[in-house]
């Protein structure tokens, strides 16, 4: 076998930066993709930073469990903008009708996908930055004063984003545009039973079990534990992750599945609708 | 010993929902040649060169592509091999240079920068290069197309229409442009056309596909004095009309 043949075989570093260039060369062009990235986590942050500021003014739990609501909002943003940064880079290929250049290169599903997952970080960081600082300047919450904690939290969130984001593009390899519509909306299903603005005892005892499944609920009880008992619980991080490299392994088989399945019914070569 | 074959199909079969696109074909293709995929609308032409580059799973039958069983050992020979298609884009709002850059690191290409200099040197591209690739003429983007797929100097090239859409004179100078590299690169060329002109002056053979099947497989020259026909064209027609005449009869 000659050496480029073995090369061919063998990981790339560099078919990785190929892809993530592509992506940061749309970002840098397009200044409506840019706004888009900063625009929803800003009027987010103000939204429910004002809300924070008057129930802390109007009920003496919420005075001591500072934080909490704003708190809830950042890290929330970084679960649904990390899998949306996701699907939007895999959704580029699919609207410019580069996935099928894309899908004959010698660029293998795994490089693709920690491609994908670079860039979920460089867009989160592009909007979740400049919004975690304005919170800083408008509501004095410092998410950054969580230190260590926050961390362990954004490990957690972006490891169940990513899982997410993998398994809502392989439902549009195999399904084609017409089920883009998961990628928007598919995280809102953890809202309610990951517990983002309450605690799970909140919820009926019959569906505290489920809301336990999802790894995103460790992190939200973390964060409230840290906020309201200056507590790291260390416990429900370490089970998070456990959930999560579950969930991330079972989202690369539903990925690697569907397209499989893509490629013996032909979607890879209809990628409309 | 004669060398082995660019791309051998044996007994291969695609069916979508019971219905067959691509029926029992077999075929070789000689390492350097240039071969015609000729055929109507359905005729299989598109499914077998997704077949060919890995992007479909025949339902049954064999690909070999330069030494490689396809789709399964795919990542052996991808590199070696490129295409060009109207059924895909590049992105529209990356210029030339950054869509040939990321496809030259995609391919493995050492020297990018040199490469997309010579490509657009050759393909007249050097003016146009930071011009996004969303604002070109259908013309000057179908030559963007062929440098993406020359990005890598293949071996094997699989062309879908490679000049569609550009005038007679750019088209020419295209398939002059084609002839010249498969010579000088000893590539092997597959390309399906509708082109009857192009076919006859850049293949060394034929193979002529409808519902499916291979209806016929020869030299253009051997065709047409088969056929007793002046031009491919009206071999096309011959084939396509052959075993719809019973049917219509019958109608």
């Amino acid at each position: 076998m000659s050496t480029r043949t073995e090369n061919a075989i063998a990981f790339s570093p560099r078919r990785i930066a190929a892809m993530v260039l592509r992506y940061w060369y749309l970002l840098r062009s397009s200044w409506p993709r840019l706004l888009d990235l900063i625009y929803w986590p800003l009027v987010q942050m103000i939204t429910w930073g004002f809300i924070q500021v008057y129930v802390m003014q109007n009920a003496g739990f919420f005075a001591r469990a500072g934080g909490t609501l704003i708190g809830a909002l950042l890290l929330w943003d970084i679960l649904f903008r990390g899998q949306l940064g996701f699907s939007i880079a895999f959704l580029e290929e699919m609207w410019s009708r580069n996935i099928g250049n894309l899908m004959m290169s010698p660029l293998r599903p795994f490089e693709f996908i920690i491609a994908l997952m670079v860039m979920s970080i460089v867009r989160l960081a592009v909007g979740a930055i400049p919004v975690s600082l304005l919170a800083i300047a408008f509501f004095g919450f410092n998410l950054y004063g969580l230190g260590l904690a926050l961390v362990a939290f954004f490990l957690n969130l972006m490891l169940t984003s990513w899982a997410v984001g993998i398994f809502v593009s392989g439902l549009v390899l195999r399904n084609g545009l017409g089920a883009e519509n998961f990628a928007w909306s598919i995280m809102f299903v953890f809202m309610p039973l990951a517990c983002v603005y309450y605690p799970v005892t909140t919820l009926p005892v019959w569906l505290q079990p489920a809301a336990w499944i999802l790894p995103p609920t460790y992190v939200f009880e973390g964060m409230r534990a840290l906020l309201i008992n200056h507590v790291f619980r260390a416990d429900l991080m370490v089970e998070a992750l456990g959930l999560n490299l579950v969930l991330f392994a079972l989202g690369v088989m539903g990925f690697l599945t569907l397209l499989k399945s893509a490629r013996r019914h032909g979607s890879l070569m209809q990628t409309g609708e | 010993m004669p060398a082995a074959p660019a791309i051998k199909v044996e007994r291969l079969v695609k069916i979508y929902k019971k219905m067959p696109a691509v029926d029992g074909i077999s075929f070789s293709i000689a390492p350097g040649s240039i071969t015609g995929l000729l055929g109507g609308n359905g005729a299989g032409k598109t499914t077998t060169i997704a077949m060919l580059m890995g992007l479909l799973m025949p339902t049954s039958g064999r690909v070999t592509v330069l030494g490689a069983e396809m789709p399964r050992q795919r990542y052996r020979v991808l590199h070696r091999m490129n295409f060009e298609s109207p059924y895909v884009d590049m992105p529209m709002r990356l210029t030339i240079r950054q869509n040939l850059t990321v496809f030259g690191m995609l391919y493995g290409v050492p020297d990018v920068r040199g490469r997309i200099a010579e490509l657009a040197e050759t393909l007249d591209l050097t003016d146009l290069l930071d011009r996004p690739t969303g604002k070109l003429s259908a013309g000057q983007k179908t030559r963007v197309s062929l440098a993406k797929s020359l990005i890598n100097s293949p071996e094997l090239l699989l062309l879908d229409e490679p000049t569609a859409s550009l005038d007679p004179d750019t088209a020419d100078w295209v398939r002059a442009w084609l002839e010249r590299y498969c010579r000088e690169r000893g590539a092997t060329v597959l390309l399906a056309s509708h082109n009857m002109i192009e076919v006859e002056r850049l293949c060394a053979r034929v193979i002529i596909m409808k519902q499916g099947r291979i209806e016929d497989d020869d030299t253009p020259e051997r065709l047409l004095a088969r056929y007793g026909r002046g031009t491919l064209e009206e071999v096309f027609l011959d084939v396509a009309r052959r075993r719809d005449e019973p049917r219509e009869a019958a109608q």
